[in-house]
């Protein structure tokens, strides 16, 4: 009776928050799901039915298998206990299939995937140093933290609503970066080659992670003002990164390329025909591109600039995913969206190069490289924003200013989630509380940052 | 989903459609045993207000005969909101305030007993998931006892009335609320104040009730009719199984059978007003919140074990006054609490709310654990035994070990419930005996709670002895 007494004491807050959240999981179970629930059934039926050779030409059903392999082999794992809830759904052609022990066991391999994202939340909290915090649990930047990622209301919308992973992804993302700064590079490196083959959305964030690494852990130490010293070059732990990057490559995709099947993973991994903007537009620069487009458009035709017969019928805000050209501005090619992107993100990737801040400065340029690709991407999904959102969170419990744009980003992005519910009461309850979860982490986020924290010393 | 969410539309239908002299009679347009309204007249002018709103939205919702039965998303998130709607409106605030008006512990503890208030299983999932407007009636006598216990008597007897006026079964409350009443106006003269006070309640009591029955006081037909509905005497001690004596009692002997009905009327009277005398006769005499809080307790307790037609969902009559003396008792409240949403596992098993009973009876014992920490809150005094077992042990010296036993029965009780929930969902009771399990619950169930309360008398009977001696040594 003691022990337990005291394993549930007042102190143990971050079981209760992660208590406390997955029964909420529990309780959003029997709710709207989206096709992509029928994309998750159909790949664990070809990962189950099907031999390695088939996975990525297998297109009995139109939702083909677009992740990388790893994320393949993640569902053949679960598929081995999909059988034991209901064969049936292991079946390909069983295209919409969705009795309730399917729709159970879905729902519970995410609840239980994400205790890789508790895990991850829990490494973060031993980053942050709150040796500033008030006494109040409420004000601590650990219960904030914690907070503010378990609860985190777009990851609920995304994956216990709509139905994806991004649960455990995220979680892997987390830890990676809360290893950078726990000062185990090779480790955080490791997880991020192995996140980059789960899903491959993540090389958004590539180019933080290659410059941070080679420039604050290749060169190992630097000049009195910061700058790089060219001879503290170290090959060796250049070399033992390559070769985890070049191992876990070859675990992935080792089998496809012995297979010659390389070609056409890539065109599944990376569908330039889907367009440039998704059914769903995402809130980015080439949306606004787009609107400008039809609205110059209109009022040409209304003006009689333009021959309306010359005008292609295909219309981007149809909620389709297709080819699309602009009638009055340019058309925009998967080239210039990259070029964009590229651009966007040479400021932070400069800083991080010549100034490096150490994992602090790290965090900040893989925010600002998430925000470019999600601006300027080729076709990019709206859920996208949460790669910027989650670790905006461990910086904004930091300072002030931090906590002031983290408000206006999480408050926008998770707005620009809602058209993801598709339904009036999903749509009513997660209002509610939304609304109450982020009016009172906002309140003790203000309350928090009015006191001054700082991260773990920045580390060189 | 032809339950009480049809029976609440069809009352709809009914209070628009229909004038008021006919609400409670049968008739062509009402048929009273379809769903006839069986509540008082609150309950009729709110569904009148409801069905105002849905004309705006949609007619078809309460279209005269037509609209049974109907059922479709917008209908249910409509009448879901309406619940939620009365919760935040009436339940909610009167939580808070109570919990704010606390005294002697801190805000962090105040803040933690609403949460673990708010939180009570029994009531979410009667209202949103069985679908009732528990929260109306509950609320409003919530209303009435801050009104009262912080000497806003006129105004607390007004809340209560209208609880009253809304659900009948708020009557198991009103012995209490009299008897505090009574003792507030013996203790401040009779020949003075305390009159002047009487006179003051009797007649906010007569007015409200007056106003709220005015449209069935015009004939006296009507007030036998709405009344005949309220009070349905020819339907027996018992219906479907519920937690109680009687119930439980007919496992052995089939009580229902053999006993004439107006003996078994007079048995449930004389237990009932027997299990409950000592406390209420305590209470007019030293009358105090605390007192008052738990013989509100022990009184709806002795109502439901040995009264007559009682449901399962009127546990929650009991649960409100346990709720509220939650900071005092942690341990023992939250045993009952979880008890008491137990006892109900049939019922929402029928409704197919496994799943939400079990997440929100395990976030509710998480937060009552980590709030008020109670397992460590288990010793003579924290469970305010302390008393008792100090006159107990003149006798039996060795009387010590009262937190070890209460500590091992908690232990056993959890495990039992949690078994016979698993048993009821995965096996399938024998041919012969199709409601065993049914049974099973509602029998351990009643045990349950006639432990608890010959502990809330204990706790009350005793308590006054502390008060006493005290006076005599001061």
């Amino acid at each position: 009776m003691a022990a337990f007494g005291i394993a549930t004491g007042g102190s143990n807050w971050f079981s209760a928050l992660a208590l406390g959240v997955t029964l909420l999981k529990c309780l959003l179970i029997p709710t709207y799901h989206s096709t992509d629930f029928e994309v998750h059934r159909n790949w664990l039926a070809i990962t189950h039915s099907l031999p390695i050779s088939q996975w990525y030409y297998e297109a009995t059903s139109e939702w083909t298998l677009d992740y990388p392999p790893f994320f393949a082999w993640f569902e053949y794992a679960l598929s081995h206990v999909a059988k034991y809830f209901d064969q049936e759904m292991l079946n390909v052609r069983n295209l919409n299939y969705s009795s309730s022990r399917t729709l159970l066991f879905q729902r519970f391999s995410v609840i239980f995937t994400d205790a890789l994202f508790v895990y991850a939340v829990h490494e973060c909290c031993k980053c942050i140093d709150g040796k500033k915090a008030g006494k109040e649990l409420t004000e601590k930047p650990k219960f904030i933290l914690s907070a503010l990622l378990l609860w985190n209301f777009g990851l609920l919308i995304v994956d216990h609503i709509h139905f994806q992973y991004n649960g455990f992804l995220s979680g892997l993302m987390l830890l990676s970066i809360a290893r950078f700064f726990q000062k185990r590079h090779m480790e955080g490196a490791f997880l991020f080659a192995v996140l980059l083959h789960f899903k491959h959305i993540y090389l958004y964030v590539a180019p933080a992670y290659g410059v941070y690494l080679l420039r604050s852990y290749c060169f190992t130490a630097n000049k009195q003002d910061g700058s790089i010293r060219w001879n503290s070059f170290s090959f060796v732990r250049l070399i033992s990164l390559g070769l985890i990057v070049f191992l876990v490559s070859a675990l992935s995709l080792g089998p496809f390329l012995a297979l010659n099947q390389l070609p056409q993973v890539f065109s599944r991994l990376f569908p330039f025909k889907r367009g440039l903007c998704h059914a769903y537009w995402a809130p980015n620069f080439w949306a606004l591109y787009s609107a400008l487009d039809k609205v110059l458009s209109v009022i040409g035709l209304e003006l009689k600039l333009l021959d309306p017969n010359k005008i292609p019928k295909a219309s981007m805000t149809s909620g389709l995913v297709q080819q699309f050209q602009h009638t009055v501005l340019p058309s925009v090619t998967p080239l210039a969206t990259f070029i964009c992107t590229l651009i966007a993100m040479l400021p932070s990737v400069f800083c991080l190069w010549c100034k490096p801040q150490g994992p602090r400065g790290f965090l900040r340029c893989l925010i600002l490289c998430a925000l470019s690709s999600f601006m300027f991407g080729w076709h990019v999904h709206e859920k996208a924003i949460l790669l910027a959102v989650l670790p905006m969170s461990l910086l904004s419990v930091g300072k002030a200013v931090d906590a002031s744009i983290f408000l206006i980003l999480t408050t926008t992005g998770h707005y620009s989630l809602f058209p993801l519910l598709f339904t009036a009461p999903e749509k009513k309850s997660l209002f509610l509380i939304g609304w109450k979860l982020s009016t009172s982490l906002a309140w003790d986020l203000w309350k928090s940052s009015v006191n001054l924290y700082s991260l773990s010393p920045p580390g060189t | 989903m032809f339950g009480d969410y049809e029976a609440q539309r069809h009352w709809q239908e009914i209070t628009f459609n229909l004038p008021i002299k006919q609400w409670y009679f049968n008739s062509s347009d009402n048929n009273l045993q379809y769903w006839g309204l069986d509540y008082p007249p609150l309950t009729a002018y709110h569904s009148f207000l409801c069905a105002y709103v849905a004309k705006f939205i949609n007619p078809d919702w309460i279209a005269l005969h037509s609209s049974r039965g109907y059922e479709s998303q917008a209908h249910k998130l409509f009448m879901r909101a309406t619940v939620l709607i009365a919760d935040l409106l009436i339940y909610i605030p009167a939580v808070v305030l109570y919990c704010c008006c606390l005294k002697e512990i801190s805000t962090k503890k105040k803040i933690a007993t609403a949460l673990c208030i708010l939180l009570y299983p029994g009531l979410i999932l009667i209202d949103y998931g069985h679908f009732q407007y528990n929260s109306v009636s509950l609320g409003f006598a919530l209303w009435g006892i801050l009104g009262v216990s912080y000497d806003w008597d006129l105004l607390g007897s007004l809340a209560f009335c209208l609880a009253i006026n809304y659900k009948q079964m708020e009557l198991y409350h009103s012995l209490p609320f009299f008897c505090f009443l009574l003792g507030k106006c013996f203790k401040k003269g009779l020949k003075g104040k305390g009159l002047v006070l009487l006179i003051k309640l009797a007649c906010t009591v007569v007015a409200s009730f007056i106003l709220c029955w005015l449209p069935f006081f015009t004939e006296r037909e009507q007030t036998l009719q709405v009344l005949r509905r309220l009070f349905p005497v020819d339907r027996g001690l018992f219906e479907d199984k519920v937690a109680n004596i009687w119930c439980s009692f007919s496992v052995f002997f089939k009580i229902r059978d053999i006993l004439p009905h107006h003996i078994q009327i007079m048995i449930s009277f004389c237990f009932t007003f027997l299990s409950l005398l000592p406390a209420c006769i305590k209470l007019t005499l030293h009358p105090s919140p605390k007192g008052f809080r738990f013989t509100l307790v022990s009184c709806a307790l002795s109502f439901f074990l040995f009264s007559f037609q009682v449901h399962e969902k009127s546990i929650l009559l009991v649960s409100l006054p346990v709720c509220l003396v939650l900071s005092e008792i942690p341990f023992m409240s939250t045993w009952f609490l979880l008890v008491s949403t137990f006892s109900m596992l049939p019922l929402l098993l029928k409704d197919e709310l496994l799943m939400p009973s079990v997440v929100t009876v395990m976030a509710f014992f998480i937060a009552c654990a980590t709030s008020f920490s109670i397992f460590e809150k288990t010793s003579e005094e924290e469970l305010q035994l302390k008393c008792f077992s100090t006159s107990v042990r003149k006798y039996f010296t060795c009387f010590t070990f009262l937190p070890r036993i209460i500590q091992h029965l908690f232990l056993m009780s959890v495990i039992t419930m949690i078994l016979l929930t698993t048993m009821t969902v995965t096996l399938d009771p024998p041919q012969k005996l199709p409601d065993l399990f049914a049974v099973l619950v509602c029998f351990v169930s009643c045990l349950h709670f006639l432990f608890f309360l010959v502990y809330f008398t204990i706790i009350i009977m005793w308590d006054s002895k502390t008060g006493r001696s005290q006076k005599k040594i001061s």
